[in-house]
């Protein structure tokens, strides 16, 4: 058969494209629930990692959370327990911390620990390359900061990426975000020389603002709507 | 050094005919997974695979491939690769996967892989080409290590993500060059070693 002709050329693309697609198809199925399952307990990772619980070698990390959090549910922004049906872990946080506050599913972890029990909310926004996100761990008065655990997709490694490191991330340790007379303040991050006097702070990551000044945002805009339930926490 | 002749393929590209200091392909992943040593290590090891893989796969197809529609053909078998590449890297090692994210997929647009298919598997056979991809993997990867090194210890004090530079240094005043771990760098590191290499080697002189 002439190899340079139209007709060739045609069936042997599509000869190709077919047995490319179900190599594809096979591998993508195959390797499917491994992968869903390394995201899962990645995420438990990351949520029990702002509670300062992190797993030894080979622990199983499903179990592991699964001793931890004992409870999770979903709050509205007046701070009432919704939809008992719903799984918190399944909530996409990113979807939600796009729609008013009102709409917002929030999930809340509560985790056992050592030194008592924690709220663990997750957080969500936008770095310099692309989304940051990160859980606060809470004591149980709903106003000091347990422990804090940040990631991101591409921030630049050495500078923004730095929020990932336990040096930024203790800073947060002990913060109230509410006032003193109860307002919702956040945590401001800051440059060093411009601490305010009347908020939590931590300082900036030196050469990473844009994505501190969006670790900052993030915390006010994904914390906000939990204020009323973290006041009835305080207030109990 | 005299080296068997039928191994070649597999050693000239160390040196002699490296894809990235020699034919200076290649050289924007160069830039951007060299800030630590691991993920240049993972991106080395991936590019290898893909590109040993893609090699036999051309050079067996090599004889049935329409002429006017083989860079298409070659494009379609290393995207393929690169797809399995990481899909297997989240399955089973999904912390790496995380760390290189964009950059498996963009091993599809890394000039040496359509470099080699094109000038050496769509006209030799399937053992040379295999050689051969696994010769301009390392070759490639070679650099990329040597890079990695020098940025993660001058810009981080880290090999591998462990402390080397000793907490008394940075007591006295020694600081981590923060300029290390931005791309430019990278640039003037490979040009370090392209320097090296050519006085080494004074035939490849201009």
């Amino acid at each position: 058969m002439n190899r340079q002709s139209n007709t060739y050329t045609i069936i042997y693309s599509t000869v190709l494209v077919l047995v490319v697609g179900v190599v594809l198809s096979v591998v993508y199925q195959a390797l499917r629930p491994k992968q869903l399952e390394n995201i899962a307990d990645d995420t438990k990772k990351q949520i029990l990692a702002s509670a300062r619980i992190v797993p030894t070698e080979g622990q199983s990390i499903s179990e592991l959370f699964a001793s931890h959090i004992k409870e999770s549910y979903i709050v509205n922004d007046k701070g009432e327990k919704i939809d008992p049906s719903q799984n918190a872990f399944d909530v996409n946080v990113a979807l939600e911390s796009k729609k008013p506050a009102a709409e917002r599913l929030l999930p809340v972890y509560e985790c056992t620990t050592d030194s008592g029990l924690k709220y663990i909310l997750p957080v969500y926004g936008a770095g310099l390359w692309g989304p940051i996100w990160g859980y606060i761990a809470f004591d149980d008065n709903g106003d000091t900061i347990y422990g804090a655990y940040f990631a991101h997709q591409g921030e630049t490694p050495g500078l923004g990426a730095e929020i990932e490191k336990p040096a930024f991330q203790t800073q947060f340790d002990g913060k109230n975000i509410f006032s003193s007379t109860g307002n919702f303040q956040s945590v401001a991050v800051v440059k060093v020389g411009k601490e305010p006097a009347d908020q939590a702070w931590v300082h900036a990551v030196s050469g990473g603002t844009i994505t501190s000044q969006g670790v900052q945002k993030m915390l006010f805009d994904s914390l906000e709507p939990y204020s009323a339930f973290l006041l009835s926490l305080k207030n109990k | 050094m005299k080296v068997n002749k039928s191994l070649l393929p597999l050693v000239n590209p160390l040196s002699k005919d490296n894809p990235v200091i020699v034919q200076v392909l290649g050289i924007c992943s160069a830039l951007a997974v060299t800030a630590k040593l691991e993920p240049a290590l993972v991106m080395t090891i991936s590019v290898t695979a893909v590109l040993a893989l893609a090699n036999v796969i051309i050079s067996l197809l090599r004889n049935t491939i329409p002429t006017s529609i083989r860079i298409i053909v070659q494009l379609v078998v290393v995207a393929a690769l690169v797809v399995i590449v990481d899909q297997v890297l989240k399955a089973w090692n999904y912390e790496v996967s995380k760390a290189l994210s964009v950059f498996i997929g963009l091993i599809i647009t890394n000039c040496i892989i359509m470099g080699r298919l094109e000038a050496f598997a769509m006209s030799n056979r399937p053992w040379p080409s295999f050689l051969d991809g696994i010769g301009n993997g390392l070759g490639y990867g070679i650099i990329l290590v040597i890079v990695a090194f020098f940025r993660e210890l001058l810009g981080s004090g880290t090999l591998f993500g462990y402390q080397v530079i000793p907490q008394w240094w940075y007591d006295h005043g020694y600081q981590n060059n923060g300029m290390m771990i931005l791309p430019p760098m990278a640039l003037i590191t490979v040009a370090c070693i392209i320097w090296v290499h050519r006085s080494r080697n004074k035939d490849l002189q201009e």
